[in-house]
């Protein structure tokens, strides 16, 4: 398969952290109208291969775009820098060692009284953190500080991870 | 008088001719099959005007094979040979038979694969064979029908089934010899036979009551998507429970000793008759004639209410499970549509009424709905509505990964994510030298591997000695349309390839499907290289037929002269290979025009996403947004 183009190309849009959802929710039916592959299920094999692999170009693109980490990490890639694979790279240890109590903080709330709302608070206050940090990211990206971004793009999965231990949590209180 | 029109040989399909395709509901009971005929969606009866297929297959020491309520009437007295609810057993291993209980009274044995095969006086059945025999059956009847040969089937499916057992309807497809255009939710399906995929975007509640299963679905409308957002129910629960429940009341007031089998299915089949009664009528009386001693009863809707209402409660709770597990309230619900024969009776109507604050859809006989709506869908599919803007976009129904170190799962595809999807994730060694990799893949939303369905397992050998953790293997997942799961492995840093083609564990072999192939060739007493050439000429014809197509459509703008009168003689070529008989000649033909045209179609991919991207230019978009 030969895609050269960026997801951003692909599904036509600028390339940017800051995304127009509703836009890239149409654009992304236009296409699959076009590329889905029950479009060429009465075609030869050739065309339902060549569909299945752009269509999955498109959702992979559009799974990507539609998530501000995914899309950050994306951005970063198109730079030449991978945050995806890497493990041991040194983060600031103020932001560490205030990872480490907002965890603990997550640990204890089984045992609180209203356990429920204090989840319900350590929500509110990780995505405050979160949103400051895409704020962060989108300007050392627009004035090319990559590196910086990139520091910026490794917090960001620090919290987003915290998200799903508070949701899993949550679950686990309901059940 | 209408003249016939006769196609000059190798122009065997015109371009706008219709394409006759039929949705198959391939039911755990009963199964059918529906077609849209000028225009409307119908389900086809057979000879003697039956819409349903009861799905039973009774194998004979000839090695004839019954299917229907003929098969189903042996069920008592031949069953080990006579197989019902073959559903249940599909893309099942042997150890997973046990959960089954009674409900599979056979005899199996294990194949190497670790399917079980039934054993039967004609020899051991896969339950995938038992579904091909099905439908072939329903097939047969559909071209008798229609008068001509189909170009494919949509094939439904329930909305929890896993890789495995799509994989093995699939297979059962490919045996009975049939193109599989596309496998469907069962629910999605009952959704379109309403149309709700031109509705609004919303909640859709699909509450299918079976003879013997029931089914709650939850799904999403959201911008032509079809989201399945949870399923729940109860597969031990179904309309002949209702029956069951009737029957022992009947045999508590006639004071009827229920001593045998015989007794038991002739109260069975009054309660079932009373039952339908009581669906149009406030009362019904029952006559019961054992052996002489006539005795009747008169049973009214509110007692057999009263009978039913604990098994109708079950379902309710049921649901509201179910939407919990969705996270939507009964009151976000916008639409509930009604399958099953079951859904007929007026409690069950009023409590799910009564239950999701809104009138369900009932218009549509609930037998039939599903196999409608995939009729729908088939329809779009073979190609008859080039202008249909009717899309169902699928997501997984259950998360797929591999198995680490420590029976721990490492998700590569989460559920809900929209297909066909591709995503590779890379993986490392870790040993030293090790040059070996097991490869475990599982599908299921748990963190310890043994709580998830195992798919497939493979080893991917002749990774070069390296440090632990050096090399690089890169594991990726491609899930088509149909939601079926293909896996390749790669080692990287050594640049050493391998990739290894997935069969669920519990599927087939490429070897024992074309066994039965061959086995069906046999017992149709049909010429195999007659079949094998005419689906070669299938081939062909479906090759030529698209280029033509694209070539009309936009060979002038995307072709240089040159490039159009070569691809043109191409397609000649393979025209006069297509209408020999030479088998060899028109596959090399069919993969020589494949290569001559492959530029094209790769230009063509690309001129339509510019044509889709074209409706909205960035400042077109502010504009007509």
């Amino acid at each position: 398969m030969d895609i050269n183009k960026n997801y951003f190309e692909f599904i036509g849009l600028p390339v940017s952290f800051h995304i127009d959802q509703s836009a890239l929710a149409d654009r992304s039916r236009e296409l699959q109208k076009t590329l889905h592959p029950d479009r060429y299920a009465h075609l030869s094999e050739r065309e339902q291969r060549m569909a299945v692999q752009y269509m999955s170009f498109l959702n992979e693109g559009v799974a990507t775009l539609r998530s501000p980490l995914l899309r950050a990490q994306y951005l970063l890639q198109l730079n030449g820098i991978d945050t995806m694979s890497e493990s041991s790279t040194p983060i600031d240890p103020m932001f560490l060692m205030q990872q480490m109590e907002l965890r603990e903080q997550l640990e204890d709330i089984p045992e609180q009284d209203e356990p429920f709302e204090e989840l319900e608070s350590l929500q509110a206050e990780v995505s405050q953190m979160l949103v400051a940090f895409r704020e962060q990211f989108a300007q050392q990206y627009q004035s090319d500080a990559f590196e910086k971004a990139a520091e910026t793009v490794r917090k960001m999965q620090f919290l987003e991870k915290l998200i799903v231990e508070i949701e899993r949590l949550e679950d686990r209180l309901d059940g | 008088m209408a003249l016939l029109q006769i196609a000059e040989p190798g122009q065997s399909e015109a371009p706008h001719q219709h394409k006759l395709a039929v949705g198959i509901d391939l039911g755990t009971t009963n199964s059918l099959v529906a077609s849209v005929k000028s225009g409307e969606a119908v389900t086809i009866p057979d000879l003697d005007g039956e819409y349903l297929l009861p799905s039973v297959v009774r194998y004979m020491p000839c090695g004839n094979h019954l299917v229907g309520s003929e098969a189903r009437s042996y069920a008592a007295s031949d069953p080990d040979n006579t197989i019902i609810s073959v559903k249940r057993l599909m893309g099942r291993g042997v150890a997973d038979l046990k959960t089954l209980g009674d409900e599979a009274p056979y005899q199996f044995d294990a194949s190497s694969g670790g399917m079980p095969f039934i054993k039967t006086v004609a020899g051991n059945k896969s339950p995938v064979q038992v579904s091909a025999d099905i439908l072939a059956n329903l097939v047969g009847r559909a071209e008798e029908a229609l008068g001509g040969e189909l170009v494919g089937a949509v094939i439904t499916v329930p909305a929890y089934f896993d890789d495995a057992q799509r994989q093995a309807t699939k297979d059962a497809a490919k045996i009975a010899d049939i193109k599989v255009l596309r496998l469907l939710n069962e629910p999605t399906a009952a959704a379109v036979a309403y149309g709700l995929d031109q509705g609004k975007e919303g909640v859709v509640a699909v509450y299918d009551l079976g003879g013997g299963t029931f089914d709650i679905s939850i799904l999403r409308l959201n911008k032509g998507v079809f989201e399945v957002l949870s399923t729940g129910g109860d597969s031990a629960l179904g309309g002949d429970d209702l029956d069951l429940a009737l029957a022992e009341w009947i045999s508590q007031e006639l004071a009827i000793e229920v001593s045998d089998n015989s007794i038991s299915r002739y109260l069975m089949e009054k309660a079932k008759s009373i039952k339908e009664q009581l669906s149009l009528l406030d009362e019904a009386v029952v006559s019961v004639d054992l052996s002489g001693d006539s005795r009747s009863l008169t049973v009214t809707r509110e007692l057999f209410d009263s009978l039913i209402k604990p098994l109708v409660k079950r379902t309710i709770r049921a649901c509201k499970r179910t939407l919990k597990d969705a996270a939507v309230e009964p009151s976000d619900v916008l639409e509930v549509v009604m399958v099953g024969g079951s859904t007929r009776v007026p409690l069950v109507r009023e409590e799910v009424e009564q239950f999701f604050a809104r009138k369900p859809h009932i218009d549509i006989d609930p037998d039939q709905v599903v196999a409608v709506g995939a009729s729908i869908q088939a329809d779009v599919l073979a190609g008859n509505k080039p202008d249909s803007d009717m899309l169902l976009l699928d997501v997984i129904p259950l998360s797929l990964g591999l198995e680490t170190m420590g029976g721990l799962t490492e998700k590569v595809i989460h559920r809900n994510t929209s297909i066909p999807v591709a995503r590779a994730q890379e993986f490392t060694t870790y040993q030293d030298g090790q040059t070996a990799m097991s490869i475990h893949v599982v599908q299921g939303e748990r963190e310890l591997v043994q709580d998830c369905r195992s798919l497939a397992q493979f080893v991917l050998r002749g990774i070069p000695p390296m440090a632990a953790g050096a090399a690089k293997i890169r594991v990726t997942f491609q899930v088509d349309a149909d939601g079926l799961l293909g896996v390749h492995a790669k080692e990287l840093a050594s640049g050493v390839e391998s990739s290894i083609q997935v069969k669920p564990s519990y599927g087939l072999g490429d070897a024992e499907i074309a066994e039965m192939l061959k086995a069906s060739y046999l017992n149709a007493a049909e010429d195999k290289d007659a079949r094998a050439l005419r689906e070669q000429q299938v081939d062909a014809d479906r090759l030529i037929v698209s280029l033509r197509e694209a070539l009309v459509a936009d060979g002038r703008q995307l072709l240089s002269d040159d490039e159009y009168s070569d691809l043109e003689s191409e397609i000649e070529k393979l025209v006069v290979l297509r209408n020999g008989s030479d088998l060899v000649a028109i596959e090399r033909g069919v993969a020589a025009l494949s290569k001559a045209s492959d530029e094209y179609a790769a230009r063509r991919m690309d001129y339509n996403i510019q044509k889709a991207l074209q409706g909205h230019s960035v400042d077109e978009i502010g504009e007509s947004k």
